[in-house]
């Protein structure tokens, strides 16, 4: 088993540590390996990709030739975890300030974004949140946040806050809102390799 | 309506949060809407927006201070990615209209005329994150016991050249492996020598690397200069005079922001710094009468 992350920029080894915790935790085996360039992505079992800057990060997926490597892998069933700039990335749409940045996005999951619905970083927050596939509340940590604004008939929503989508599945993706990787609390990253060694 | 008094703003994890997502990226100095465009579209993580860029602000002379509001605010609708700004040393009030301006980050910036010869801005106070420059580990745990999310190398700012910088980022990783293998007590004597608290330079010797996020800063003029950088172990790069004053900007700040993320890689490095127009002419830091360094400004 090999888990991917994405290690263009952003918060990388947060989410390499997150995944080692887990998987320690469930006693599993995995390699992760953080991913810069083309040609790793289609060696991989599963791949998560973190937050970071969002215009930054579908930049340089399309010119290192990352991107087409995960759509293709995304057609062949791969999990894939996308969190805050990585949510971003795997939305069909945007709004209005994803398109003037003309911002690459993936387009694999059938939902719409706002890139910074909770507004600054003066208004980014930490709070408990309901997941449904959590029986106690998780502390959610909302960094320049998007919230999701549209979700299709095949995604599920896995939690809001304030009327706002900030999880979701559908199929083998997940996207967060938020950061999960910046906690202790390994819930999130389980509930993906549930995914993951299904 | 959401329940408002259960978001917590501005707290330690949120400050270093943000920090920690501009890892890997370049940060560069804009001072018009124009420029800040330009500079998001090369893939910047974020902009500093300033009146003028170090490389001018050492030309003028004279004081200087933070930047005026209405160039902040028409950056900050111009760009979806992270706005920061300088305020001066010890100078809260800017910072808090900064804060009020709506800014993501601020430098409490050398770069700027000090306003206090004693004092550095107490920012555990601010709801924003603070980044700040250092020279070594005394100077970088000083700023982060005061509240920074975010250490940078001081270098030489608006010089183009990179000496300092490296100087800088040598002299804290140094600092830092020294202090492996060291016992108890000779952690405590160190923190005393250096001047920093006893317990961030505990937290510095047991994970091998400062406790925030770690930029290099001053002096970086070229894709070689920021992947160089990458090397000596910055997580991240911030530009200041050496976009806008490169020949070809739109290409220079594309080609930084590709050697950061190639920058183990020599073969990319060659390819990514063909054809990009002459670097900033810059000044060497040999010239500079001591008097005119900007590193040493702030303690």
């Amino acid at each position: 088993m090999r888990i991917g992350v994405i290690g263009i920029q952003g918060n990388v080894s947060e989410h390499v540590d997150a995944l080692k915790r887990a998987l320690f935790e469930r006693n599993e085996q995995a390699e992760i390996v953080t991913i810069k360039h083309k040609g790793q992505v289609p060696t991989c079992d599963a791949l998560v990709l973190p937050g970071g800057e969002s215009t930054t990060l579908g930049k340089l997926l399309v010119k290192e030739g990352i991107s087409d490597e995960i759509k293709a892998m995304h057609a062949a069933g791969m999990p894939i975890m996308g969190t805050c700039a990585g949510l971003i990335l795997l939305a069909k749409e945007g709004d209005e300030q994803v398109r003037k940045t003309h911002q690459h996005l993936l387009g694999l999951m059938d939902i719409h974004v706002n890139r910074n619905a909770f507004g600054r970083q003066r208004e980014s927050f930490e709070t408990k949140i309901d997941l449904f596939f959590l029986e106690t509340p998780y502390n959610a940590v909302f960094i320049r946040a998007p919230a999701i604004t549209y979700a299709g008939k095949d995604v599920k929503v896995l939690g809001t806050l304030d009327n706002m989508i900030v999880a979701a599945e559908q199929g083998n993706l997940l996207a967060l809102a938020f950061h999960p990787e910046l906690t202790s609390d390994s819930r999130i990253h389980q509930y993906f390799l549930d995914k993951v060694f299904r | 309506m959401m329940e408002l008094e259960k978001l917590r703003h501005g707290t330690e994890l949120i400050k270093r949060g943000f920090a920690s997502m501009q890892k890997g990226g370049v940060i560069m100095d804009v001072t018009n809407p124009e420029q800040a465009r330009i500079a998001e579209e090369a893939g910047a993580v974020a902009v500093m927006a300033l009146q003028a860029v170090p490389a001018d602000i050492r030309k003028a002379g004279g004081v200087a201070r933070m930047a005026d509001p209405q160039i902040i605010t028409e950056i900050i609708e111009s760009v979806t990615i992270p706005v920061m700004a300088k305020a001066r040393i010890g100078h809260f009030v800017e910072a808090e209209i900064l804060q009020a301006l709506g800014v993501d980050m601020i430098d409490e910036s050398e770069v700027l005329t000090p306003a206090d010869d004693k004092f550095h801005i107490d920012k555990t106070r601010f709801t924003v994150p603070f980044v700040c420059g250092a020279r070594n580990l005394g100077e970088a745990l000083r700023r982060i016991n005061e509240g920074a999310a975010m250490i940078r190398t001081k270098g030489e700012a608006g010089t183009g050249d990179v000496r300092e910088a490296v100087r800088h980022m040598k002299q804290i990783t140094g600092e830092i492996r020294a202090l492996a293998g060291k016992t108890k007590e000779e952690i405590m004597l160190t923190a005393r020598e250096i001047e920093a608290p006893v317990e961030l330079v505990i937290e510095t010797a047991k994970l091998q690397r400062l406790p925030v996020v770690n930029f290099a800063a001053g002096g970086v003029a070229t894709p070689a200069d920021a992947a160089l950088m990458m090397r000596l172990g910055a997580d991240g790069v911030f530009v200041g005079s050496g976009i806008f004053k490169a020949e070809k900007p739109e290409l220079m700040a594309s080609a930084i922001v590709e050697a950061v993320n190639n920058y183990d890689d020599p073969q990319k490095l060659a390819e990514i710094s063909k054809g990009i127009g002459a670097g900033m002419k810059g000044i060497s830091t040999d010239t500079i009468p001591p008097e005119q360094a900007l590193q040493t400004r702030g303690w």
